[in-house]
C-alpha cells in the first residue's frame, strides 16, 4: 500500500567562527542557536517561551533488517541546546555543527518553503550573534557537506513509507535512484576526497557527498556511510509505518534541486511501496557507480546492471521518470503530493531533456551546473589550475549564506517560493501534517509546554504530572482537524480536555 | 531493457527534427549566460575572500554525520 509520502529535510551547517584567537566548533553552534533563541523571547509579543526537545523514544541505533542487523548505543547529547520552533522544526547542536530539522511536510513544495525557512533562521541567528561577540568577530554559516578536507557532514531527508513494504525491496529501488539523481540534484565540488585518491585526481564533481560512501546499505551515519541508511525509528505508529532515512543527498542552494530532489524520491518510493520498481534496473556495483556518476560531467559513463546490461544515469532516469509518469496516471497523485506531483514529473522531464542536450545547459536550476559554470569561468579569466585556491574559496562561498558573500545567490538560480512567504514559514508549521498541532502548541500555550518531539507534546498544567499527548499519526493534527480546537480552547487544560473527549 | 531502449531512442528522436532551431536558441542562452557570468567576474573581487589561501586552509569541519 502507498502512504502518503510527508517528507523532511534535516540540514548540518558547516560553521566558522571568524575573527577569534580560538574556536570550537561545538561553543560556536551553541552560541549561534543560543544568541537566535534569546532574540525570540525578547522579542516584543513573543509566544515563545523555550521549549525543549524531548529525547523519549529516540532510537537511532535500531536496525530495519531487525534482529541480528548490528543496532548501535547511541548517548543523545541532551547536555547542548535542543529547542524545538513555532514553525516546527528543530534547531540543536548535532555532534559539532548547527543543525535545523525541518517540520513535516505534505509535498515537495513544502519541503522547500521549510528548507528555505531554516536557511533565514540561520541568517538570523548569525545576525543575532554577531551582536553579541566583541568587535571584528562573527559566526559563519555554510549550507555544503564537505570542507574539501575530508570531512563530511550531511542533509538527510526523511519518507514517511508503508512498514509492510519489505525493507529489501525499499533498498532495491532507493540504491538505483540515489546513484543516478545527483546529476540534478548534486551541488558539485573542486576535487576529490574519496580515500586513497589525489586530491585533484578530478577538476570537479558532481555531488558533494558521493566520495564519502562506502557501504550498499548499513546503519552508520558517520563513518563507512552506506548509499541506504536502516535507521529504524518511525517516530509514528511503528506497526504502520516506516521512515526511510536517507543520507546520501547534498544541500541544494537551488530552490529547483531541491524540489526535485524530494519530489522525484517520494514518486520513486510510492512506485516501490506498489511493487512496480523494475527488477532490471538494479545496479551491479552501486558504491563504484555513485563515483563513476559524480566524476562524469559528460554524463554518457555507462554504469553496469546486475543483468550483464549497461545504462547511463539518464537512461535510468528516463526510466523512471516514464514509470512515475504512469505511476500517477494509474493511481492517482493523492499519496506523492497533489498537484505538486505534476509540476515534479513536468520538471523532472524538463531538467533532463536539458541535460542530455547540454549538461551544462540547466545552469539557473541546478546547482553543480551553475557552480561549475561559475569556476571555469573564472579560470579561464584568470588563467589558473582548478587546484588554485580561489577556486576552492569560490566553491566554499557558493554556500556561505550571508547575503554579502553568497555566491549562489548571485548566479540567477530560478526562485520557486517568495520572500514573503518563507519569512511566514519561519514562524509557522506547514498546515497539513501534524507539524501544525506541535506549531500550534508553542504558539499558543508555548509557556505550559515542557517539551516536544516528532510524535508528542508535553504539557506542564501545575499538577503533579505531565501531561503527554501522542501524535503517533503524521498526517492527523492538521489544520482541517484541530484549528477549531484551538480557536476553541482559552487555556491549555481546555484543550486537553477537548481531546481526552 | 527492451523499456529502457525505447526511452532513449523516443527522446533522441524527439529533439532530432529540428536541429536548425534548436540550435540558435541554446547558443544564444549560452551567450547571455556567459555576458551575466563575465558581469559578475569584473566584480567578483568584491565577493571572494581577500585571503583565498588562508580562508580554504581554515575552513575545517569535523564530527558530521
Amino acid at each position: 500500500m502507498v502512504v502518503p509520502k510527508i517528507c523532511g529535510l534535516e540540514t548540518e551547517y558547516g560553521i566558522t567562527h571568524r575573527g577569534a584567537e580560538e574556536s570550537n566548533p561545538i561553543t560556536a553552534s551553541s552560541l549561534l542557536i543560543n544568541a537566535y533563541l534569546a532574540g525570540l523571547q525578547h522579542a516584543p509579543g513573543s509566544p515563545m517561551a523555550r521549549v525543549e526537545w524531548d529525547f523519549e523514544d529516540e532510537m537511532p541505533g535500531r536496525d530495519a533488517r531487525g534482529i541480528g542487523g548490528g543496532d548501535i548505543v547511541y548517548e543523545p547529547e541532551t547536555h547542548l541546546v535542543n529547542a524545538v520552533l513555532t514553525n516546527g522544526s528543530r534547531y540543536y547542536v548535532d555532534h559539532a555543527h548547527p543543525e535545523i530539522s525541518g517540520p513535516e511536510c505534505a509535498d515537495a513544495r513544502s519541503a522547500v518553503l521549510w528548507d528555505r525557512a531554516a536557511d533565514v533562521i540561520a541568517q538570523r541567528s548569525m545576525l543575532a550573534a554577531r551582536a553579541l561577540l566583541p568587535g571584528g568577530q562573527e559566526l559563519v554559516v555554510y549550507k555544503n557537506n564537505s570542507d574539501g578536507k575530508g570531512n563530511s557532514y550531511g542533509c538527510h531527508e526523511n519518507y514517511l513509507m508503508d512498514r509492510a513494504t519489505p525493507f529489501g525491496r525499499i533498498v532495491h529501488g532507493a540504491t538505483a535512484h540515489f546513484v543516478t539523481r545527483q546529476i540534478f540534484c548534486g551541488a558539485g565540488k573542486v576535487g576529490s576526497e574519496a580515500p586513497g585518491t589525489e586530491r585533484f585526481v578530478v577538476p570537479f564533481q558532481i555531488s558533494q557527498r558521493a566520495d564519502f560512501f562506502e557501504e550498499e546499505v548499513g546503519l552508520e551515519t558517520t563513518l563507512k556511510r552506506p548509499i541506504v541508511n536502516t535507521r529504524d525509528e518511525p517516530h509514528a505508529d511503528p506497526r504502520l509505518y516506516r521512515r526511510l532515512h536517507v543520507i546520501v543527498g547534498d544541500a541544494n542552494l537551488s530552490e529547483v534541486a531541491t524540489f526535485l530532489k524530494v519530489g522525484t524520491t517520494a514518486l520513486v518510493l510510492a512506485l516501490v511501496e506498489q511493487d512496480l520498481f523494475p527488477d532490471d534496473l538494479c545496479l551491479a556495483a552501486p558504491v563504484q557507480a555513485i563515483r563513476l556518476v559524480s566524476c562524469d560531467l559528460s554524463l554518457s559513463r555507462p554504469l553496469r546492471l546486475a543483468d550483464g546490461a549497461t545504462a547511463t544515469a539518464l537512461d535510468i532516469q528516463w526510466d523512471l521518470l516514464e514509470r512515475c509518469g504512469k505511476y500517477c496516471d494509474n493511481f492517482g497523485t493523492e499519496a506523492v503530493g497533489g498537484d505538486v506531483a505534476a509540476d515534479v514529473l513536468e520538471r523532472w522531464e524538463s531538467v533532463l531533456t536539458e541535460l542530455e542536450s547540454d549538461p551544462l545547459a540547466p545552469s539557473s536550476t541546478v546547482d553543480w551546473v551553475a557552480k561549475y559554470r561559475l569556476l571555469d569561468a573564472y579560470r579561464e579569466r584568470f588563467a589558473c589550475r582548478w587546484s588554485d585556491s580561489r577556486l576552492q574559496a569560490l566553491d566554499l562561498q557558493y554556500h556561505d549564506l550571508r547575503p554579502e558573500r553568497s555566491i549562489a545567490d548571485r548566479l540567477g538560480l530560478q526562485r520557486l517560493v517568495d520572500p514573503n512567504e518563507v519569512a511566514w514559514a519561519v514562524e509557522n508549521p506547514p498546515t497539513d501534517t501534524r507539524a501544525y498541532f506541535r506549531g500550534r502548541c508553542l504558539q499558543h500555550f508555548g509557556s505550559d509546554v515542557v517539551a516536544a518531539n516528532w510524535d508528542s507534546v508535553v504539557f506542564d498544567l501545575g499538577g503533579d504530572t505531565l501531561r503527554r499527548v501522542p501524535m503517533m499519526e503524521p498526517a492527523r493534527g492538521t489544520r482541517r482537524h484541530v484549528a477549531r480546537l484551538f480557536e476553541e480552547c482559552p487555556t491549555p487544560a481546555d484543550l486537553l480536555g477537548r481531546l481526552q473527549q | 531493457m527492451a523499456e529502457r531502449e525505447r526511452i532513449q531512442k523516443s527522446s533522441r528522436s524527439d529533439s532530432d527534427p529540428e536541429p536548425a532551431l534548436e540550435a540558435p536558441e541554446t547558443s544564444r542562452t549560452g551567450e547571455r549566460l556567459k555576458a551575466e557570468l563575465d558581469d559578475l567576474l569584473d566584480e567578483i573581487d568584491e565577493v571572494l575572500e581577500t585571503n583565498a589561501e588562508e580562508f580554504v586552509n581554515s575552513y575545517i569541519q569535523k564530527g558530521g554525520q
